[in-house]
């Protein structure tokens, strides 16, 4: 008699105290969450905020500042100097990346084979850059490649050849590709490099079986490994490339004629709001340039996605 | 089985680390020279006269020794960003990796969509409103962005969900241990590794931001090392200005000072950085 009644009382009370459990579990998890949520309130959801609120006033000689509705965006679609800064990263970001990625796929693929003699040795030294401040990097390549002490100067001179201007307007583009592509090469190649070490050993036996060599199996199996990862950081060089300020910033020292207050959009909106006084605006161009980060890094998931779905 | 190793792929990848290296390599043959030598000399071959010493004391006195002003104020921030990101990190990690709570999807959504928000973006706004919270200057202006990062959140939960076993979490509340003690005493200790992987990608990040640091602080006695070399190497290339001590040596000479700590801690903490990079690349 007293057995099923102990049944039925401990499944009815663990339906009452599911509820009551879940809430002290909350109550504990948002203790535990709670500096997290601060900090991320005050220096992310808050400024995100601001930003759009803003956007959308103008400060006027007369009047103060006034509500403009959408006259900010407006402007920043018409504006040429914007539009050349964003060409320019979009530019960037179509010749750049693919050249970064696919020296690190590469050089992630030889550590990964075994056959590259001192690989530990290459793996931690194509690494290192990332530690390097992209002030300190861009200073470096920018006295190397520079007039003053430059050292590619000196080499070329060395051959009786003129060096080309490095930091002219023609290849300054090229010269900041150089820069990020040295200081993020070694990171994504580690994020490659993990992706192929977690491929199981039976998939490569069974591949040996069925007679597969080398590049077969690097085609075959390890090209298709590296697509989540490959994914994810094409997603991170979408917002690097867009939000380029660093390096162009530390150049404009060494070439002011070239690199120009507009030449990437995160350095016109630099310009605007710390020397122009045009906070509004270029809050509307920081809000533009976030929005077409995500669009950009979404389109980019959509398509290796789909790539995926044929495999 | 010996997999032979190739002449080719060796001396290809061998070129390409030397590319890697040169800047490295010439700031650091650099920094031994003085001014003069800088432009007299080849940029890899050393100088005649060993200039390094005097480049470092230099450093110490020019301007006051405001250069290991901004050292301190680097290390300061840092530190206390970088630990207290990933403390952070490590609690709401912990929490959304072991509890069951209300909100917790809307919660872990917002994360990973703010993984995406481009820091840079944040900073026009960010200033702004730090002007009106009277922030502006501040060491508090710097440190407190550096201690949100999504990222680590996002690595410290993955990291322990395998690290740290429910059971023990169980057993340590039938025994009586209240939250706190078992998050700290328990949980944390286990999750060591993760935190300690935060921490050196938070420290990367805080010791190397710049954008941040060059709007919220407009004295120089408060610039990290970033923004006083930056300015440093203006004054050096404003052509025009004559300036009394040539700086270009101590741009160089402090740039491979600002650089020395990172590079070492790398160097010996190689096992979180390849096992965190791992985590958070591999496990998306």
């Amino acid at each position: 008699m007293t057995a099923p009644t102990a049944l039925v009382d401990v499944a009815a009370s663990t339906r009452r105290r599911r509820p009551s459990a879940k809430l002290r579990a909350s109550r504990i998890a948002y203790a535990f969450l709670l500096p997290f949520i601060v900090v991320f309130t005050l220096t992310i959801v808050v400024p995100l905020g601001y930003a759009l609120v803003i956007s959308f006033f103008k400060k006027q000689l007369i009047g103060g500042t006034v509500f403009v509705g959408i006259d900010n965006y407006v402007r920043a679609l018409g504006d040429t100097l914007l539009h050349d800064g964003v060409l320019r990263v979009l530019l960037f970001f179509v010749v750049q990346v693919p050249i970064m990625l696919l020296i690190a796929v590469l050089a992630a693929l030889a550590i990964d084979s075994g056959r590259l003699a001192g690989s530990r040795i290459v793996r931690i030294g194509l690494f290192l850059p990332y530690a390097v401040p992209a002030v300190v990097a861009a200073l470096m390549w920018g006295y190397i490649f520079g007039g003053r002490f430059g050292l590619a100067g000196q080499v070329f001179g060395f051959f009786g050849v003129p060096a080309p201007d490095f930091l002219g307007p023609g290849l300054m583009l090229g010269s900041v590709g150089n820069i990020v592509t040295w200081s993020f090469v070694g990171y994504n190649m580690l994020i490659f490099y993990a992706a192929l070490r977690s491929i199981p050993e039976e998939v490569y036996e069974a591949a040996a079986i069925d007679g597969a060599g080398e590049f077969r199996k690097a085609w075959s199996i390890k090209l298709p490994a590296l697509r989540p990862a490959l994914t994810l950081a094409l997603i991170f060089s979408v917002i690097g490339s867009l939000q380029l300020f660093n390096e162009p910033s530390i150049l404009q020292a060494l070439r002011p004629s070239v690199i120009t207050t507009n030449y990437t959009p995160n350095l016109y909106a630099y310009s605007l709001s710390f020397m122009g006084g045009q906070t509004n605006y270029a809050a509307a161009i920081a809000v533009l340039l976030g929005g077409l980060t995500v669009v950009i890094a979404y389109v980019v998931q959509l398509g290796v996605a789909r790539r995926d779905r044929f495999v | 089985m010996r997999i032979r190793k190739s002449p080719v792929l060796t001396i290809l990848f061998w070129m390409l680390l030397a590319y890697f290296m040169l800047p490295l390599v010439w700031l650091l043959v650099n920094s031994t020279k003085s001014n003069e030598e800088l432009f007299t000399t080849f940029g890899l071959a050393f100088p005649n006269t060993f200039a390094f010493f005097d480049n470092v004391a230099q450093l110490a006195t020019y301007q006051d020794g405001i250069f290991f002003r901004w050292f301190g104020n680097t290390i300061l921030y840092a530190v206390v960003g970088a630990g207290g990101a990933a403390l952070i990190a490590a609690m709401g990690g912990y929490a959304l990796a072991k509890f069951d709570f209300f909100g917790k999807r809307g919660v872990v959504a917002s994360i990973l969509g703010a993984t995406a928000v481009p820091g840079t973006a944040l900073a026009v706004p960010t200033y702004m409103l730090f002007t009106q919270w009277g922030l502006i200057n501040t060491e508090a202006a710097v440190i407190l962005p550096a201690l949100a990062s999504p990222f680590g959140l996002f690595l410290m939960m993955v990291y322990a969900q395998d690290a740290v076993p429910e059971s023990m979490i169980e057993a340590a509340r039938i025994d009586g241990a209240r939250e706190w003690r078992i998050f700290f005493t328990i949980a944390f200790r286990l999750m060591v590794p993760g935190f300690v992987t935060v921490l050196l990608f938070q420290l990367v990040a805080t010791w190397n931001n710049y954008f941040l640091p060059l709007i919220v602080l407009n004295e120089s006695d408060k610039f990290p090392l970033t923004v006083g070399l930056s300015l440093w190497n203006k004054l050096a290339n404003a052509g025009g200005v004559s300036v009394v001590q040539p700086l270009y040596p101590l741009v160089i000479t402090g740039s491979l000072l600002a650089v020395l700590p990172l590079i070492v801690a790398f160097i010996f903490l190689q096992r979180y950085w390849q096992s965190g990079i791992a985590a958070g690349g591999v496990k998306q």
